[in-house]
């Protein structure tokens, strides 16, 4: 892959190299040298840290010794064992100061050819969807972003009236009947509701997921049910979506869920409808991962029978920002709140018959039933349910279906123009919402590479060890391409148009 | 001294307490997107229509003003770190630097997606390579992963991890211990992660009891997790012998890394013991806590445990001088935990810590911390006295069962009143081995003058009338809610 970089990258990498050298330093017999180097370094920085965040003087600490009666700081650390005491200071590299750190950072983020200004038509779960100030401005407030988990309700009703706001607005989008107020991302979302699936039914037997589910989500419910006896039935679907009636014939008296992404991971639309009928008819769970931006235009998870509905909430006013943090969805049917995973807030009174809002039912949490609580999850995702909920405020009913409008319209544009003449083809006959499959000639990461220039596509199938299993020598062909409202004609026709230039200078040689 | 209730909400604007649907007015919006530049096709076209939603979704209908203003009154209504002392035992709620937020905002950092290539990706990967090299070394624990997005997630990982190496051995270990004052989480984690749970009663003094916990000890033991120090803010003094007796038995020792603050540079988790740990980077390293979350909960283990950790690490390969960094999945990997790499965002916040402050800085912070709580615990302990050790770490849990006793005043209603002088309530009734706890973390960020105050304060509190005090808080927007309503007629959501 190097050999295909421009020499300019390989140049930043080598001295982005040099940045990072106390890590080569602090390795093996080399260490002493590391220290040496720091220990020269190190004083003259001390002024630095001690101003910018530690505020006694020695002066002020020498009177609070006194107060406590010891002589040294070092005489409060005699309950640890000197034994157990680290000898030496710790290996890090020298401390910066606030302008040597932002240059520091600038100086690896440039170096890296990162994302910055580049057109994305990357998809698979994250989106590169317009987040408008307004969300930023209110998830900047320090008293939102610097506050604790609102235990002490008369210190935090702004965050608590915000998480029930929030609560309200999923279930208004989903037509869920409640929602929790939040949980890490889309993939444990889902497997907490494939768990709560299994302690609602009693059933341990089974669990049905979709193949065309995110292949992360599915590894990651793998990961989680592997010291369980459950056997997790993968319904194929190398045609982009399942038939219904093939995941029908599985579904038995042993099956706890049957889980759905609608669109899926190819960005096609499945048939929940029908498959959650047939799983309510068993007695199983119907779980849907939805796609919040498709419920502008779509028919909600409750419409279509799910029972439990979660999503990636990355969409609604999120940064990318490499993988996390992101915001995990989990809404359900009213009969199964007991049995719900994470925090929720509840509307009450004070006691001048004021309405305020507290955490309630903690009987189902970790700190009151221990072992027997219905997950573990105590830190959520509190900051990016604020952005969910800021961002669902201002879209709005005709701003979340404009958005889901424009994602649509402009997908089938692309997939129309990037099919034209390119030799590159749709995946799948299917029907999509703003992700589609190419089919290309030959190794579509290579494709990918060569066209970065006009924007960034992909990922290509190989990419995920599950797709490239189940997809076989296809997946090195396959790629997901996914069009959002920021994406412009001129972006769109340029990609096209840089493929096809691509495509034949490769077909000459 | 009370201050009326009209003289503190005079400026308040009441009508932000209004909800969304109760400010909504129908046309109006916030958001206006572009006209659609690519030929259009009635959506039926395009999609199934029995597919298609009827009606647009309900929503609120509100201009930008609105939501700003509701959004802004609404924060006004919180305590946080950045308007108030937070003593918040066992949450380490230190000062979030604000180089932190604009640095992680940087273009290239914030909008890199997960799948760009692993080209646009080096910059990303270098810094993620180095803060896994600097938590190893303050763990005393070499191998790293930043996949888990909280403590809890951490714990559930490192014992999935623990027993994916004992069925490797062909060992059937089912026991995971903890003492009686564990974090929740512990208990919780074990029991997601597939392990029978054994809670150890310790001893009076908050302990660990050695002859208990040998008891406890078979063939059968996978793990026990101990936090250290524990939640009495004491370093546990036998930790050496306990991680003895666990691996005389073939089990292991698991860290909970909640009060790391207290050792950093001091002494290290794997120095005394450990074979596995999580970090809270919204604690040590501080994360915002943004409301609840989000936090980041790296683990980090012994090498012998590295080829189980779940995947993506980053990992560097090196050939004539030119580095590069690619993600790896080790070979005998749990799986993933999560989708996508970690809670990056949290992490680079926790690198920027990092690098700021360097070896000397990280152990400044510990004793600074350590300092302040041993002083403010000096400040108050003839009228909230300590029952357990004679000098703390970062934390103390003083106990108001003389003032209960004497006068009729509980934790509780020191904490609540508390809230009307202007500080966050401290941790109440936890660990319960303390009656009438109050577990108090001032942290390093904090003066010498603002522990002064908060004493003075303690001590004007503890001479008010009880009647009072039980009634407080009264300068709050509201005042002890009714949590058994909100328990029984549930209302979990605005309805129309």
């Amino acid at each position: 892959m190097s050999n295909s970089a421009p020499p300019v990258i390989n140049f930043g990498l080598r001295r982005l190299i040099a940045a990072f050298s106390w890590l080569r330093l602090s390795v093996g017999h080399e260490a002493q040298t590391a220290n040496a180097t720091m220990n020269r370094r190190t004083p003259k920085r001390e002024s630095e840290f001690v101003v910018a965040y530690l505020f006694n003087t020695p002066e002020s600490q020498a009177d609070m010794l006194r107060t406590i009666g010891v002589g040294s700081v070092e005489e409060l650390f005699d309950q640890v064992p000197r034994e157990l005491r680290l000898a030496r200071p710790l290996q890090l590299p020298p401390p910066l100061s606030e302008i040597e750190l932002e240059s520091h950072l600038r100086y690896i983020v440039r170096q890296s050819a990162g994302a910055s200004g580049q057109v994305s038509f990357l998809g698979g779960g994250i989106y590169d969807h317009f987040i408008p100030a307004a969300v930023d401005a209110i998830a900047g407030r320090s008293e939102f972003y610097t506050s604790y988990t609102p235990y002490q309700a008369e210190a935090s009703q702004g965050s608590l009236q915000t998480f029930f706001e929030y609560q309200t607005l999923i279930c208004q989008l989903t037509g869920m009947d409640v929602s929790n107020a939040s949980l890490y991302e889309g993939a444990t979302a889902m497997v907490e509701a494939v768990l709560m699936a299994m302690r609602v039914t009693g059933r341990r037997g089974k669990v049905i997921v979709l193949g065309s589910v995110h292949p992360e989500y599915r590894e990651t419910l793998a990961t989680y049910l592997r010291h369980f006896d459950t056997e997790i039935v993968t319904v194929p679907t190398p045609q982009g979506t399942a038939d219904p009636g093939d995941v029908t014939r599985l579904i038995d008296d042993r099956t706890a869920a049957v889980i759905v992404q609608h669109p899926n991971f190819f960005g096609c639309l499945e048939s929940p409808r029908e498959i959650f009928a047939a799983a309510k008819q068993r007695g199983a769970l119907s779980i849907s991962v939805f796609d919040p931006i498709s419920l502008g235009i779509l028919e909600r998870p409750a419409d279509h029978g799910a029972d439990i509905a979660v999503a990636e909430g990355q969409s609604l006013g999120i940064p990318l920002q490499y993988g996390g943090p992101y915001l995990g969805i989990f809404a359900c049917r009213q009969e199964y709140l007991r049995q719900m995973p994470g925090r929720l807030i509840g509307e009450t009174v004070d006691r001048e018959g004021r309405r305020c809002f507290v955490l309630t039912l903690g009987t189902r949490e970790q700190h009151i039933r221990r072992d027997k609580a219905t997950s573990n999850i105590c830190t959520n995702q509190g900051l990016l349910a604020v952005r969910a909920t800021v961002y669902l405020s201002l879209l709005g009913p005709r701003g979340l279906r404009e958005v889901a409008e424009l994602c649509c319209q402009k997908a089938h544009y692309a997939a129309e123009q990037l099919t034209a003449n390119t030799g590159l083809k749709l995946a799948f006959d299917r029907p999509f919402f703003k992700e589609f499959v190419l089919r290309c000639p030959d190794d579509a990461t290579a494709i990918t590479q060569r066209v970065r220039s006009a924007g960034d596509i992909g990922p290509a199938f190989n990419r995920f060890s599950t797709l490239a299993g189940e997809f076989g020598a296809i997946a090195n062909n396959l790629l997901l391409v996914a069009v959002t409202e920021s994406r412009t004609k001129s972006q769109i026709d340029c990609l096209a148009k840089t493929i096809r230039s691509e495509c034949s200078s490769a077909t000459k040689k | 001294m009370l201050i009326r209730d009209e003289e503190m909400t005079f400026m308040r604007n009441r009508q932000a307490a209004n909800l969304l649907f109760e400010l909504s007015q129908p046309g109006r919006r916030a958001a206006a997107y572009p006209l659609c530049d690519v030929p259009t096709r009635p959506l039926s076209e395009l999609l199934p229509s029995n597919q298609l939603a009827s009606q647009s979704p309900d929503l609120p209908e509100l201009t930008e003003p609105d939501v700003i203003r509701h959004f802004t009154n609404l924060s006004t209504l919180n305590m946080s770190v950045d308007t108030h002392f937070y003593p918040l035992g066992s949450c380490t709620m230190k000062y979030n630097p604000k180089r932190h937020e604009r640095l992680a905002s940087l273009p290239g950092l914030v909008d890199l997606h997960p799948y760009q290539t692993e080209d646009a990706q080096q910059g990303m990967l270098a810094i993620l390579f180095e803060l896994q090299q600097m938590l190893g070394e303050i763990a005393g624990l070499p191998a790293v992963s930043l996949q888990p997005a909280a403590g809890a997630h951490g714990e559930m990982t490192a014992l999935l991890t623990a027993a994916a190496y004992f069925h490797d051995r062909g060992e059937k270990r089912t026991k995971v211990l903890f003492p009686q004052s564990a974090h929740g989480t512990n208990p919780a984690s074990a029991a997601i992660a597939g392990f029978d749970c054994v809670q150890l009663k310790g001893q009076a003094d908050g302990f660990v009891d050695l002859e208990e916990l040998k008891a406890n000890l078979d063939d059968k033991t996978a793990v026990f997790m101990i936090t250290n120090p524990n939640t009495l803010g004491l370093f546990e003094r036998d930790i050496a012998k306990i991680s003895h007796l666990l691996h005389d038995v073939g089990g292991l020792v698991y860290i909970d890394g909640a009060n790391m603050n207290a050792i950093l540079g001091i002494t290290r988790p794997g120095d005394f013991g450990g074979d596995m740990m999580h970090y809270n980077v919204h604690k040590t390293f501080t994360g915002p806590h943004g409301s609840g979350g989000p936090g980041a909960g790296p683990i980090a283990v012994r090498d012998f445990l590295a080829d189980y950790l779940p995947g993506p690490i980053v990992t560097r390969t090196s050939s004539e001088g030119t580095n590069r960094f690619q993600l790896t999945t080790p070979a005998k990997s749990i799986g993933r935990v999560r989708s996508h790499f970690g809670n990056v965002g949290i992490l680079l916040r926790g690198y920027l810590y990092l690098r700021t402050l360097g070896a000397a800085g990280l152990k400044a912070v510990s004793e600074q911390a350590v300092l302040n709580a041993n002083y403010l615990r000096a400040k108050l302990e003839d009228v909230l006295p300590v029952p357990h050790g004679e000098r703390c770490m970062h934390e103390f849990v003083a106990s108001a069962q003389q003032s209960k006793t004497e006068k009729g005043i509980t934790a509780l209603d020191i904490a609540k009143r508390l809230l009307d002088y202007g500080y966050y309530a401290p941790t109440v009734y936890f660990p319960l081995v303390v009656p009438e706890a109050l577990m108090v973390e001032p942290t390093e960020t904090e003066s010498q003058q603002t522990l002064d105050d908060f004493a003075d304060t303690i001590r004007t509190i503890l001479n008010e009338s009880p009647e009072f005090l039980h009634s407080a808080p009264h300068a709050t927007p509201v005042s002890r809610p009714d949590e058994v309503k909100a328990g029984r007629q549930l209302v979990l959501r605005w309805k129309r």
